[in-house]
């Protein structure tokens, strides 16, 4: 019998331990994820085809990636910006910051929702003025926007705060005492150094952006045609014992997040060599 | 166009790193602060680069009140103690920084540039490498792509924290020789940042030991391994070189 490794286990308790992990895979990722495409596909690829060519289930794909088009970018600015002031720079109030960041993540999605009801809603604080003006802010593209661009604010700048903590401000200041402006500092030194923890922080930030419930249903007001994203369309159909609908456009959702999963695997495959370059841990 | 301090004092969340430090250094004189980690050496240092800003006090060069002159134009060249190369940046991309920054009108043409960097690259001995990546060099190369790239904007002053705290024994000397052997060629008034006390003496015109936020004493190193003013520049002077030992773990690994 060949010796063991003396960080090795017993076989039969690796082969165990390989059986439950790959078990809790199957069973709770890669069987409901092929449910979802099963579900959709089992009337054929007709009726699955007609599902998506339906004008509302084609509203809520276009309004679902105008909204990630408009939050996303949004955010990776907030969250450059953010990450930047928080870990190049010391100021009072650093600490009451980088709680406030992490706020969307620990309130409830339908709070976040709400608050927006609250602020911009016709009995809401500003729900006068705006109706005098004639602004639609809730139950409107505006109102969906914010909820999500709230609820994935922390994405990039979680990604970015411990990097661009860990790189230190040594470069930086490298740089200013080598004539360079606050600009170019950052166009020419950080930028490049935290382009891969700014791509994935993006990737998330745009998954949970197509992926958002819970606060754009409370903004949204569930306009078919008009304000209805992919999640609330497929709740919509789901409710109406659609099910060929309701998962044919949840397999588009999941083919999205598929996509950026695959995206991602493959840039980090062709860029290894940078990535391990740049990133010091 | 002599550089001169003036009671300088710098506190940092009430401990305080500068206690009141004054010194005029020569145009042209090389300056080694000496003294154990947490005396204030280095915060003196970046005050003089324009990193840091003291709670008083007063800082004058060439003329000029250098604490109102910001960073960014003072044209101090900065090496800092892990070098700090712009890790994407090949070699060439790095020392050609400084220049390649400037505003339009200031910033020389493309091939004086490219001339320039290869200047450079000859002065620190590093002819045939600009193309490679900080990562792909030795400690010692990387300190010289370091300078080189101070020297790039053609400093007033060159400022040196620690230059060769991370390197070992043997290339630490051959450097010593060398930097020593460029500042007479290019008679740039320069900070030397170093707890080495050897290495103060050896390279510099005048070295100030400082301790706690003060300075002990100043003077060249003669005079002061001759008088030594305080018990405590008495001690350093003795225990200087033991306390070195301690702090290279890299130079004893050599030998284990």
């Amino acid at each position: 019998m060949r010796r063991r490794y003396p960080t090795q286990d017993h076989p039969l308790l690796r082969i165990g331990l390989t059986a439950v992990a790959v078990g809790v895979i199957g069973l709770f990722l890669l069987f409901p994820l092929a449910t979802v495409f099963s579900e959709a596909l089992s009337k054929g690829i007709a009726a699955a085809w007609e599902a998506l060519k339906e004008p509302d289930a084609r509203s809520a794909i276009r309004l679902t990636l105008l909204v990630a088009a408009i939050a996303v970018p949004l955010n990776a600015v907030f969250g450059i910006a953010a990450s930047w002031a928080i870990a190049k720079f010391d100021f009072r109030g650093k600490q009451f910051l980088t709680t406030l960041i992490d706020l969307p993540f620990s309130i409830s999605p339908v709070v976040s929702g709400l608050i927006y009801v609250l602020i911009f809603g016709l009995q809401g604080w500003f729900g006068d003025s705006l109706r005098d003006a004639n602004i639609k802010i809730i139950f409107a593209l505006p109102g969906i926007v914010l909820a999500t661009v709230f609820v994935t604010f922390p994405f990039v700048a979680r990604e970015l705060i411990p990097l661009m903590t860990d790189q230190g401000r040594d470069e930086e200041e490298a740089a200013t005492s080598l004539g360079a402006s606050g600009w170019q500092t950052f166009l020419h030194v950080t930028l490049p150094n935290i382009k891969w923890g700014l791509l994935y922080g993006v990737l998330l930030c745009n998954a949970r952006a197509m992926g958002e419930f819970g606060a754009v249903s409370v903004v949204s007001g569930h306009i078919r045609g008009l304000t209805n994203t992919m999640p609330l369309h497929v709740e919509v159909l789901y409710n109406d014992y659609q099910y060929v609908g309701a998962f044919t456009i949840a397999s588009v959702l999941a083919l999205l997040a598929i996509v950026t999963l695959v995206l991602k695997s493959l840039l980090e495959w062709r860029y290894a060599d940078e990535i391990a370059a740049t990133h010091r841990h | 166009m002599s550089l001169v301090v003036d009671s300088v004092a710098k506190c940092f969340e009430r401990f305080p790193a500068l206690n009141g430090v004054s010194l005029t250094v020569p145009q042209g004189a090389f300056l080694a602060l000496v003294g154990p980690s947490g005396s204030g050496k280095t915060t003196l240092l970046r005050i003089l680069g324009g990193l840091e800003f003291p709670d008083s006090g007063s800082v004058h060069f060439a003329d000029l009140n250098w604490l109102e002159v910001p960073a960014r134009q003072r044209r101090a060249g900065f090496v800092f103690q892990q070098y700090a190369l712009f890790k994407h940046m090949t070699v060439e991309k790095n020392i050609a920084f400084g220049l390649t920054v400037r505003p339009r009108h200031e910033r020389p043409a493309r091939k004086e540039i490219v001339r320039r960097v290869e200047e450079l690259l000859t002065l620190v001995q590093l002819e045939g490498l600009g193309k490679r990546y900080p990562n792909q060099l030795s400690g010692g190369q990387r300190q010289r792509v370091a300078l080189a790239r101070a020297l790039a904007i053609e400093p007033r002053m060159l400022l040196l924290d620690e230059p060769f705290g991370a390197l070992d024994a043997k290339v630490r000397k051959e450097l010593r020789v060398w930097l020593r052997a460029l500042h007479e060629k290019m008679g740039i008034t320069t900070v030397f940042v170093t707890h080495d006390q050897d290495e103060a003496f050896a390279l510099a015109d005048l070295v100030a030991i400082m301790n706690a936020g003060r300075i002990e004493q100043y003077g060249t190193p003669a005079d002061v391994r001759r008088s030594p003013k305080t018990p405590f520049v008495a001690e350093f002077l003795e225990t200087g070189p033991q306390q070195n030992a301690t702090v290279q773990p890299r130079a004893l690994n050599g030998h284990s």
